[in-house]
């Protein structure tokens, strides 16, 4: 299939979102506003406004109202969007939770805020990083380009009837929500075939009839029963189960995608950068994977084989990937732009360390919790991340595993 | 428990039942069980109408009340509601 024709529009990261959500046939749209994603229930209302879209745009009065109103519309089989972040989001908290076990394929875009206090409306990953066990698919994108694109993926992805997960597409407060970009977009008519209609598949009913997994009063169905201590634990298993389907189908999703966009992002999971023969690298999600490209190149003019690993998708973890694209670095440092109070170092340095425990050859591992509260990551500090990495490629030790990087001593 | 248990490959996802409700028998919570005195009972079925758990039956061939204790929870609310005290909890 040939690349398809696209235009280029000048937008900021949510407006971006929004654009995507326009073109992708959404039925219901549901509506609470919090900086940093206001503009994206903003941009989307003009298009409501306008006669632009068929989508039913509810206002709510708290985003705890709003994602209940977004899976109780996905039960009866339509798409449905909202979005949400920091405090926002929080308040979701209990929902998340009712919305993946309920198997609504509700799609979410966050944008990525610190959580108070003190109060902070400013960027980093503090707000989603606490949702990861919620059962969401969670994707984050580098920049606003990422974004729209992104979203139109993940309707198929949630969608995927071997899969009914709800899906967050994260992007970076302010640096991306609020910053100028261009964005090339596919014209509405590619983008309404690619994402389609929402297909319903069948489920085991009551008297065991196989039913539509929907709302219907012709077929009617019992939806978010008591589950006790007989039957929450097989179905919890059953969303374990679809998650480790989930890599298959977003690589999938993202493969179609960039045949008829031209733009992909690694496997769809991970995107290595200039790793193959690298010996120090670092590990980030989001927009600090662009300014770390940078470096990473600068690196490289000078002789010193610097690389860089982006995760895309942090839920599912795409565990094999990694060990694959990291297995050969011989002084890794994970990016945390959120913090785990009183933990061994920030979420990612977690999992990355533990998942090189299975790699046969073991790196050397350091953590650098950078950029709370929407701190700035310039080039410079990310320069001396590869400077102590060099060290400890010469020295063969880490000596403080878990570093502050940006704050005032 | 009164059903047998399937595994998570068996069972609809999101909780969707896939048994009728009258399979699940609820009457073994019961502690107490109504008896009811016919010579008291002018069969005004208020019971009928109160029971939550359609525990209270009417058989129209003998126009007569009687007790599912299959899913009969002793409640109690036939006995408060019967106008007539028509209606005993015993254990």
């Amino acid at each position: 299939m040939a690349i398809t024709k696209q235009n280029l529009l000048a937008l900021n990261g949510d407006e971006a979102v929004a654009y995507a959500v326009k073109q992708s046939d959404v039925d219901v749209v549901s509506a609470y506003p919090i900086t940093p994603q206001t503009i994206i229930v903003e941009r989307f209302s003009e298009y409501v406004h306008n006669g632009e879209v068929d989508t039913e745009f509810v206002c709510v009065e708290s985003e705890h109202s709003a994602l209940s109103m977004c899976l109780t519309a996905s039960a009866t089989g339509v798409r449905v969007f909202t979005a949400s972040g920091s405090a926002g989001l929080a308040l979701m908290h209990e929902i998340l939770y009712v919305t993946s076990g309920a198997r609504a394929p509700v799609v979410m875009a966050i944008v990525n805020r610190a959580l108070s206090g003190p109060i902070n409306i400013h960027c980093d990953h503090s707000d989603s990083m606490v949702e990861r066990d919620a059962g969401w698919i969670q994707i984050y994108v580098e920049n606003s380009q990422e974004a729209y694109d992104s979203i139109v993926q993940a309707f198929r992805i949630a969608e995927h009837n071997d899969l009914l997960l709800p899906t967050m597409v994260m992007l970076d407060a302010f640096f991306l929500s609020h910053t100028l970009e261009s964005v090339n977009v596919l014209p509405d008519e590619t983008v309404r075939k690619f994402v389609g209609t929402r297909k319903i598949p069948l489920v085991r009913g009551h008297k065991g009839k196989l039913v539509p997994f929907k709302l219907d009063p012709e077929n009617p169905i019992t939806m978010g029963p008591l589950d006790l201590y007989d039957y929450y634990f097989e179905h919890k298993r059953q969303q374990e189960e679809a998650m480790q389907r989930a890599p298959r189908i977003i690589k999938e999703v993202h493969d179609e995608y960039a045949r008829i966009s031209g733009r992909k992002y690694g496997n769809g999971l991970i995107e290595p950068y200039r790793l193959e023969d690298a010996e120090i690298a670092t590990v980030c999600l989001g927009s600090t994977a662009g300014t770390t490209k940078t470096v990473v190149d600068q690196l490289r003019t000078k002789g010193i084989k610097a690389g860089l690993l982006r995760l895309r998708t942090y839920r599912p973890y795409p565990v094999q990937d990694i060990i694959n694209a990291l297995e050969n670095v011989k002084a890794i440092a994970v990016m945390d732009r959120s913090h785990s109070f009183g933990a061994h170092g920030g979420p990612i340095f977690h999992e990355i360390r533990h998942t090189l425990y299975e790699a046969s050859i073991h790196p050397q591992i350091v953590d650098y919790i950078y950029g709370l509260g929407g701190r700035d990551m310039p080039q410079t500090l990310i320069h001396e991340i590869y400077k102590d990495l060099q060290k400890i490629l010469e020295t063969k030790r880490v000596e403080k595993p878990i570093q502050f990087i940006g704050v005032r001593e | 428990m009164t059903s047998e248990h399937k595994g998570w490959k068996e069972i609809p996802i999101a909780g969707v039942c896939w048994r009728p409700t009258t399979d699940y028998l609820t009457g073994d919570w019961r502690t107490l069980k109504p008896v009811r005195d016919k010579e008291k009972c002018n069969k005004c079925l208020i019971c009928y109408m109160f029971c939550p758990d359609g525990a209270v039956t009417w058989d129209s061939k003998i126009e007569d009340i009687g007790f599912n204790l299959d899913y009969c929870k002793g409640c109690g609310i036939c006995a408060v509601e019967c106008p007539k005290k028509a209606i005993e909890m015993v254990p």
